[in-house]
């Protein structure tokens, strides 16, 4: 009886196990980061036994962190579902407006500001601090917590972009002639004359360095801990005001009107890559947050994902796009006009399908869209001023405090600082595959072509100098020993080119042969005779 | 129609009294942190470097005696206890935490040769060349006693005066013997005013000895006829035999691995070997550039610390061929005797130059109370490095020492050397017969023969 009961328990413990660890399967893929090394193919013993080790420690804390999900990440991400004939990109802010709790629907506002637009915003990481810059020199910082401004003030001269820099303290903006930074406070801190007249600036948060591109198309990258210049390189593609931010691997990718995306890093003068991505000027880039995919959209009236690993491109969607961002979900939101609409990618294949889609006051241009990060929240700037729309399911619901903390004390923010400033990273760092740190470079063999193939060549080679029809010169010169020799003399300088080359491919046979049948005289000789054989060799 | 987005209370994430802990939250998906990898290489490379900044090892010299330091022994039941015999025939009891000598016992007429201490710790064993074994009292609680050394007679228990002069002692780990060595090995009870037995094999001096710490019985000696040998007690004769082509200075048994002992030898180099297996040494530790004069395994069994007459103490892991540090300062002449503390933190060597030095064991350590966040910094800091080690740049900085430019000369003479002796032999090997010079390992180079 109580045997039986045992066993009984057993099996449920094990039917709840086998639930629970399927689960988990999928939660523990997120933490494991990429495939584990292949163990099977490696000889060494002790190399194999240290890797399994390591491999084993990596499991378990994939393990540990799925297993942590459940009681550290206690808020829920957002979602927006439709129900019967509903479709969701049929429900109107107001509608959501009424579903969602008061807290939230404070996330809705609009900010009318008709003199100083077009306005583009940029968010701190945490997406506390929102940043706003008006075209005809209106600057502003939002605590978006309280909805208040913490600064407000006017340049009375063209602003073309604005980003934050590490934190909320201070903020670059790109004028008339130069870039400025300024403190939180509005003071000017400093002027970067070398960037010249910039369109578009970013900052790298790892590595400290704010990069521009300017109106002549020169990409500048400044350490902005040091002000040295790191890099300064000619685009040669022409003025741009397309420039983004890889978050994966902080490469820089601009767009140019000959319709190439080209991808930078810090220091290197010549793009790492260079796509054709439209048949028109570019007009937005946006990436992914985990790197694989990059929108772009142009004036052809396409907007197209691309696979980064391949650089192909999976998707092409009808539509305009004067802005193009990707949330921390991916969702993918682009707008042009006054019209904004939101895609998510579909759950069984990497295509995107329409989400939600916003519409404006008809006459509102539409300059810059950003997601919020960590709240479901799609920030609008545009030609009157700011708007902020609900968009469930776009955020990471769940902050980590030290990576970016929306309710960061005082004290917290300087510490971090400090943090920060410790782990920078050095420019050389920004590399297209940023898990290729402390790898091992693969040896690049050169490719020994076979004896065929070099004899092959080696004919065609000396038929093309045969078949060179001599030109008839003054007198003299074409007489036919002369043409003669110097047909000759073209053939012996062609062979002589495969001499050389055939030194390690082909020569090299031969004198594998020589040594082979030397070894055989070796083994034919007299023990005495031995210590004389080495010698007569060399 | 299902709406959900993400809301927050801020009540959830600060702290409720101004003297609670700030709330913290996590989140530990990689797409959060994007270039983990860099930053963890960064942060390797700086904790290198401060391993660099905060290399510091050197606490102290103990300064008192008045001729050179021959030899040491430590306290096996007080942490704090180390004595020190001197070429003068001079013993003092230092307090290693105060660094001031607690007491100290005159008697010897020639050079101390050999300390040891009781298992209990209550007696401490000496001998010289003045032909003597002086058993002496250690102080029960070493702090109450005076500096000053009045009387000397109610330290002294026991003097016995034997034949020949000694040339070292060790007392057993656990037991009542001890043993000398001298012209011959001789086995002593604390009570007896004669050796109980005397182990002879040839007529070579024998110049160290040392117990096995996990077999009482157990013992290896080093003689000036470049010899190691073993001894078993429970037999009236000596086990094995092991000859070398240089003198070995000194052995040290590995605690934690009984069965295996290093010897620190003539010709620059330390070897490892297997007691059981003696035809092959273990491991050859190689770094030194004149004799290595003395050695000692840390409690852990991990490293051992060695003394050498070019005037640097090295510290290498039990199974490394190369050292893991190397301390020497201006002032310190050639080193006769190390040894490692008890806890494995400290290094203790005593030199020609009268004085004792007091080391870190790791140079780097950062010493006094620790707080949890702290330990736990220094932990990943470590794990770090760990990790990114083998890569040039992390590499270069952890490897590099600075060395006096003697030594640095010398390895570089050294090096020179044996590669221009490898290069001969391979000549003379492409030249004589095949198979009539094979090639011999390093590890058995050196020896000659193994005698049972």
């Amino acid at each position: 009886m109580n045997n039986t009961n045992s066993i009984y328990l057993t099996c449920g413990c094990l039917l709840w196990f086998q639930d629970f660890s399927d689960d988990i399967d999928v939660k523990v893929k997120k933490y494991q980061r990429g495939e584990s090394a292949d163990l099977e193919a490696l000889k060494d013993k002790k190399l194999k036994g240290q890797l399994a080790n390591r491999e084993e420690l990596y499991k378990r804390s994939a393990n540990a962190a799925a297993k942590a999900e459940k009681w550290l990440m206690q808020t829920e991400s957002g979602l927006l579902e439709a129900e019967g004939i509903e479709k969701t990109w049929r429900f109107s802010q107001q509608a959501i407006a009424q579903e969602v709790d008061i807290a939230s629907r404070k996330n809705q506002f609009d900010i009318v500001l008709p003199d100083l637009g077009p306005y583009t915003i940029d968010y701190t990481a945490s997406g506390r601090y929102m940043l706003t810059a008006g075209r005809k020199g209106h600057l502003a910082i939002m605590d978006l917590h309280t909805l208040k401004p913490v600064k407000d003030f006017q340049v009375r001269e063209t602003v073309r972009d604005a980003v934050f820099l590490h934190n909320e303290l201070f903020f670059a903006a790109a004028q008339k002639k130069y870039t400025y930074i300024y403190s939180r406070e509005g003071t000017e801190l400093h002027c970067l004359k070398e960037h010249g007249a910039v369109m578009k600036l970013q900052f790298l948060k790892n590595h400290f360095l704010l990069s521009s591109i300017n109106k002549s198309g020169h990409l500048h990258y400044q350490d902005i801990t040091t002000g040295q210049i790191v890099g300064s390189y000619r685009t040669a593609l022409g003025r741009s005001d397309v420039l983004q931010l890889n978050p994966y691997n902080s490469v820089i990718a601009s767009g140019h009107s000959g319709g190439t995306v080209t991808m930078w890093k810090p220091t290197s003068a010549a793009p790492l890559i260079k796509i054709l991505c439209h048949r028109g000027p570019v007009t937005a880039v946006s990436f992914h947050p985990n790197g694989h995919l990059m929108a772009t959209s142009g004036m052809d009236k396409h907007i197209k994902i691309w696979d980064l690993r391949t650089y192909k491109s999976l998707q092409t969607l009808p539509g305009n796009a004067k802005s193009l961002t990707f949330s921390q979900k991916g969702l993918l939101a682009a707008s042009t006009g006054s019209f904004t609409q939101i895609l998510e990618p579909s759950s069984d294949s990497m295509s995107y399908n329409r989400y939600m889609i916003h519409q404006m006051a008809k006459g509102y241009q539409i300059n810059k869209i950003l997601f919020r990060p960590y709240e479901d929240v799609l920030g609008i700037g545009h030609s009157m001023g700011l708007s902020s729309v609900l968009v469930p399911g776009s955020g990471e619901p769940n902050f980590d405090s030290w990576v970016a903390n929306p309710y960061e004390t005082v004290k917290e923010r300087r510490e971090k600082e400090v943090r920060v400033l410790l782990d920078k990273l050095p420019p050389e760092a920004v590399m297209l595959d940023p898990t290729k740190v402390g790898t091992v470079r693969k040896e690049r063999r050169k490719e020994r072509r076979r004896k065929a193939e070099v004899e092959e060549e080696k004919a065609a080679a000396v038929a093309a100098v045969k078949s060179v029809v001599v030109k008839k010169k003054t007198k003299g010169r074409s007489k036919p020993s002369k043409v003669a020799r110097k047909k000759q003399e073209g053939v012996e300088k062609v062979k002589r080119g495969f001499v050389s080359e055939g030194g390690d491919g082909g020569g090299g046979g031969g004198g594998d042969k020589k040594k082979q049948k030397r070894v055989v005289e070796v083994g034919d000789l007299p023990v005495a005779l031995l210590p004389f054989v080495s010698k007569k060799g060399k | 129609m299902k709406v959900k987005v993400i809301s927050r209370s801020a009540d959830e994430f600060t702290r409720e009294r101004s003297n609670d802990l700030q709330r913290v939250s996590r989140n530990y998906d990689p797409n959060l942190r994007p270039q983990e990898k860099a930053v963890e290489y960064v942060r390797a490379l700086n904790a290198a470097k401060l391993d660099k900044v905060f290399a510091r090892p050197f606490i102290g010299a103990m300064d008192g005696h008045i001729d050179a330091i021959s030899c040491m022994a430590k306290n096996p039941s007080h942490l704090k206890g180390l004595f020190s015999g001197s070429m003068d025939g001079d013993i003092r009891l230092w307090d290693i935490a105060s660094r001031k000598t607690i007491c100290q016992y005159s008697g010897h007429q020639g050079a101390v040769r050999g300390l040891t201490v009781s298992t209990d710790g209550r007696i401490l064993v000496s001998c010289g060349t003045d032909c003597t074994v002086r058993l002496w009292k250690v102080p029960l609680s070493s702090g109450i006693e005076s500096s000053d050394s009045s009387d000397t007679s109610d330290k002294s228990i026991a003097s016995y005066v034997w034949k020949n002069a000694f040339w070292g002692v060790d007392h057993q780990w656990e037991g009542n013997i001890f043993a000398t060595a001298g012209a011959q090995v001789d086995i002593w009870d604390h009570n007896r005013s004669q050796p109980i037995t005397s182990f002879e094999w040839g007529n070579d001096t024998v110049i160290s000895v040392r117990f096995n710490p996990g077999e009482p019985n157990i013992l290896a000696t080093s003689g000036s006829d470049r010899s190691i040998t073993i001894y078993d007690l429970r037999t009236s004769s000596p086990a094995r035999k092991l000859i070398m082509r240089t003198k070995t200075n000194s052995i040290a048994w590995n605690p934690m691995e009984p069965m295996n002992f290093t010897a620190a030898n003539e010709n620059c180099n330390c070897y490892s070997f297997d007691a059981r297996k003696l035809e092959e040494a273990k491991c050859v530790h190689k770094d030194h550039v004149s004799a290595v004069m003395d050695i000692d395994y840390s409690p852990t069994g991990r490293e051992f610390v060695t003394g050498s007459y070019d005037r640097t103490v090295r510290i290498f892991q039990y199974n490394g061929g190369h050292s893991r540090e190397i301390y020497h300062t201006k002032r310190m002449q050639r080193v006769f005797c190390v040894k490692f503390s008890g806890d494995a933190s400290y290094v203790i060597s005593g030199s020609d130059d009268t004085n004792l030095r007091l080391w870190k064991a790791n140079a780097s350590e950062q010493l006094g109370v620790i707080l949890p966040r702290e330990r736990k910094k220094h932990e990943y800091m470590e794990a770090v490095k760990n990790r990114y080690k083998h890569l040039p740049e992390v590499k270069r900085i952890l490897r590099h020492r600075h060395l006096p430019r003697p030594i640095y000369k010398a390895g570089l003479l050294r090096r020179t050397m044996a590669d221009a002796e490898k290069r001969k032999e391979d000549r003379r090997r492409a030249h004589s017969a095949p198979g009539s010079m094979p090639r011999k390992s390093i590890r058995k180079n050196r020896i000659i023969q193994e005698i049972e």
